[in-house]
């Protein structure tokens, strides 16, 4: 009875431990932690904000490393993945862009849905924002008007043509008919910059990017992109409750290049989760306005890239593609 | 004023924490090796270090990183002076006259001249900071792409000069430049244009440092091997106490240079997007176009080494100023920092002063401690580097080889680089032969994108009105000086040609 007892107990080990050891894949060498935006947009921060994660925890036996590509709204940093397909060490912090550019670039030879997904870290939301020296805009209503008589002596910035900043800043000129003048500079963290210096009238930022100059009273927002207000701007009305149908969000995926082994792509999956669920990430949310519930990945994630792209497809008629590049 | 003195005592003192001492000199030394490793720079010696300040309070991570940065900015110097490859892109500009230097057994002189304008440099600079961070900071946010660009104009006015007498071969270069920095994806549509045959490699543009290498690496080795046959003299410096102490003598032959570079670097470090890297071209190119000698500019002036070493520096400290108060990196490395502040716990921003004043000053105070430190390693060095310049042309050589080679590829890990920078190499030693100058196809290829993207933007905002550039104030006093500058030199030549004929040359 006994060996029997052993036995069994023996085989339910080895079969609990077998498949673990079967998926024991790991990085080899460094991973290049690839960013499709400049330096100091959200982005960036989110991915040096994981990597540092992962180094502090000591979550993988190699290094991460940021490596930014901003090019062509992230075109270069798409090629990029493209041509590396197959490999196993080489990951992607994507956003919007990951759905426009290959819309709007038609020649790039890149479908995203062919791309390995492995996990949706945040939807990162988009406020309105102006100069606190612009006291003649209090809100929607003054900010409208304003634009209008300025027309294209508004100058909007933005992170690039196609980006996501372009797509909504198109979105609202057909909202509410007027039309501004576009400029892409390199990262939401310029773009900041350049609003608080006056360089530039105003601009659909994410929260982290203007957060420290909204502290600081420099930058205010007037109104929010999202369905519900969010904690962080209690203040702030959304579009929707001023009978503005926009609602438009960013998502933050890690992504791997076409073909990565199966073992790999559970190996990372695991690592993103870890990373998702820690007090670190989630704390960092709260404060930058990101939504966290719950880590997308797998097939999930796979359905969800094949809606936005559908739906970015959609919005980019809607719009035109003119109206975002500028041309 | 006294708040200031205050919370600079306490940083000093916290500065001089045995901790934050060790840290100190770790950090320069760290700084030194990846400095002087071709395509090992400050980006990259941070980005690999940054886990291990986890392990230690943000103060001393932020302190240990910094030292790192000043560490490699001294140490790009010394690549670029006793190997004729530079170590970073910031120190390009040094190889101009410090190659020169080396070759006539004056390598010794050379690292000098860096080291004492590097600690110029880079006080000046601190102090600075010490004193105008918040006016600076709100000066900084004046700059718009009106304004960056005609900063652009006065850097490329700056080098007019530098091509010598043929101005045609100098404007060949500097298109030439523009040319291959326009390759790419478009900064503004993001379509991809001048993709040679269709290649998709060169979807991703040419780097700078593909380019620095392969015309400094490789065009110059050529260049070398056939203008001696093999046959090259060894240039050994017997380094005593006695000739470091004649060679502090030097500093009156740059000290104008050295003044210039640091003022110049600081205040371009600070803008952000700009960097060390156009600051010590430009920075060259002005201390040449001021110089009562600009022809023996690129031919071994000590002045030449100075200006550059000072201005890299001082850009060093003043990008981290964007970062501290606005939370923008001013250079590629800082990008890092800012990205370990966050892990740390830390928000740069506007905030950032009063909210963490221990961490600022601290920081603050590691800079005034951390030049010393790198400049008293560096003149100790000195007699170890001269020794690379003792190994046999034989030797030498392959090593430099195989330097340009790794430098290359791991900056950008790909082959196709590797074989353009060969390419561009041979490129640069027909254009030597030829004699056309170098030095304006680098600074274009670094400041065209800039410059590029800048009027694109200001005239995006005008919506096509090029009167903008002379509307605002700043922007019109960067082109009327750049006009001065460019027709400076002209005049002077026409002026010297009339006064004095025979004895021109």
């Amino acid at each position: 009875m006994t060996t029997l007892k052993t036995l069994v107990a023996s085989a339910a080990a080895l079969a609990l431990t077998a498949p673990a050891a079967l998926a024991e894949w790991q990085p080899r060498k460094p991973v290049e932690f690839i960013i499709m935006a400049g330096t100091g947009g959200g982005a960036d921060q989110i991915a040096r904000l994981l990597q540092g994660l992962i180094e502090k925890k000591d979550l993988s036996p190699r290094p991460f490393i940021p490596i930014n590509k901003p090019g062509g709204s992230g075109a270069e940093a798409l090629r990029y993945m493209q041509d590396k397909a197959g490999d196993n060490h080489t990951v992607m912090m994507t956003l919007n862009s990951f759905y426009t550019t290959p819309i709007i670039q038609e020649d790039l030879g890149v479908d995203v849905t062919q791309f390995t997904p492995i996990g949706l870290m945040a939807m990162d939301t988009f406020l309105l924002w102006v100069n606190t020296d612009r006291e003649d805009i209090t809100d929607l209503d003054s900010y409208v008007e304003t634009v209008k008589a300025a027309g294209l002596d508004w100058k909007v910035g933005g992170t690039g043509s196609g980006q996501e900043d372009s797509v909504l800043t198109a979105m609202m000129e057909a909202a509410f008919d007027y039309d501004v003048t576009y400029i892409p500079f390199p990262g939401g963290g310029t773009v900041a910059k350049n609003l608080v210096g006056n360089q530039i009238d105003s601009t659909v930022n994410n929260p982290s990017e203007q957060m420290e100059f909204f502290r600081a009273g420099n930058s205010k927002p007037l109104v929010q992109f999202t369905g519900e207000r969010m904690a962080a701007f209690p203040d702030t009305p959304t579009a929707k409750e001023l009978g503005v149908d926009i609602e438009y969000y960013m998502q933050r995926s890690v992504n791997g290049p076409p073909g990565m082994d199966p073992e790999a792509v559970e190996w990372y999956t695991n690592l993103f989760q870890e990373l998702f669920d820690s007090q670190e990430w989630q704390d960092f949310c709260t404060s930058d306005g990101l939504t966290c519930e719950a880590m997308m990945k797998g097939d999930d994630l796979a359905n969800f890239h094949a809606t936005q792209k559908d739906a970015h497809v959609k919005l980019i008629e809607q719009v035109g593609a003119d109206a975002i590049t500028g041309e | 004023m006294d708040v200031i003195f205050v919370s600079l005592g306490a940083g000093l003192l916290q500065a001089f924490e045995p901790l934050n001492l060790f840290m100190i000199f770790a950090g320069c030394l760290a700084g030194l090796f990846v400095g002087c490793m071709p395509g090992l720079g400050s980006v990259n010696g941070v980005a690999i270090l940054l886990p291990i300040t986890f392990l230690v309070p943000p103060t001393a991570a932020i302190i240990f990183l910094a030292a790192l940065y000043y560490g490699a900015m001294y140490g790009g110097a010394i690549s670029s002076i006793t190997l004729g490859i530079p170590g970073a892109s910031t120190a390009v500009a040094t190889v101009f006259d410090g190659r020169p230097m080396a070759q006539q057994g004056k390598a010794d002189k050379a690292l000098m001249a860096a080291a004492v304008a590097s600690f110029i440099g880079g006080t000046v600079s601190v102090i600075l900071f010490t004193l105008f961070a918040p006016p600076l900071a709100a000066f900084a946010l004046k700059f718009g792409p009106q304004e960056e660009f005609a900063l652009m104009v006065l850097a490329f006015a700056t080098f007019i000069g530098l091509g010598g007498d043929d101005i045609p071969k100098t404007i060949f270069s500097i298109l030439l430049g523009l040319v291959l920095a326009a390759v790419g994806f478009d900064i503004i549509s993001g379509q991809p244009r001048l993709i040679f045959f269709d290649m998709v490699e060169f979807q991703r543009g040419i780097g700078f440092l593909v380019l620095a290498i392969g015309i400094y690496g490789i065009g110059e080795m050529l260049w070398t091997l056939e203008s001696t046959n093999g046959q090259i003299a060894m240039h050994k410096v017997k380094v005593t106490w006695a000739r470091i102490k004649a060679n502090f003598g030097d500093i009156k032959y740059y000290i104008n240079s050295t003044w210039l570079g640091s003022f110049l670097g600081f205040f371009v470090g600070t803008l952000p997007a700009a960097g060390a890297t156009p600051a010590s071209l430009m920075s060259y190119g002005l201390s040449k176009t001021f110089s009562k000698n600009p022809d023996s500019y690129g031919k071994g002036n000590i002045a030449g080494v100075a200006a550059p070493e000072a201005a890299n520096n001082a850009a060093s400290t003043g990008s981290m100023l964007p970062m501290i108060t606005l939370g923008i990196p001013g250079s590629p490395t800082t990008a890092i920092l800012l990205g370990g502040m966050v892990i740390w716990g830390l928000r740069p921003g506007p905030l950032l002063f009063t909210e963490s004043p221990d961490f600022v000053w601290g920081l603050i105070g590691s800079m005034y401690v951390a030049n010393f430190v790198t400049v008293l390693l560096n003149i100790a060095m000195i007699p170890l580097f001269i020794r690379v310049l003792a190994m046999p042309f034989s030797i030498l050589t392959p090593i430099i080889f195989v330097l340009c080679v790794l430098g290359v590829y791991a900056t950008t890990d790909r082959m196709f680089d590797t074989w353009i920078m060969l390419l561009i190499g041979v490129v640069g030693y027909l254009m030597r032969k030829l004699n056309y100058p170098v030095a304006p196809a680098v600074l274009a290829i670094v400041l065209g994108p800039l410059a590029e993207r800048s009027m694109r933007q200001s005239l995006i905002g005008s919506q096509g009105d090029v009167m903008t550039f002379f509307e605002r104030p700043i922007s019109l006093t960067c082109l009327i000086l750049a006009f001065a500058l460019m027709s400076y030199p002209l005049v002077l030549k026409y002026m010297r040609k009339r006064k004095s004929a025979p004895e021109a040359g």
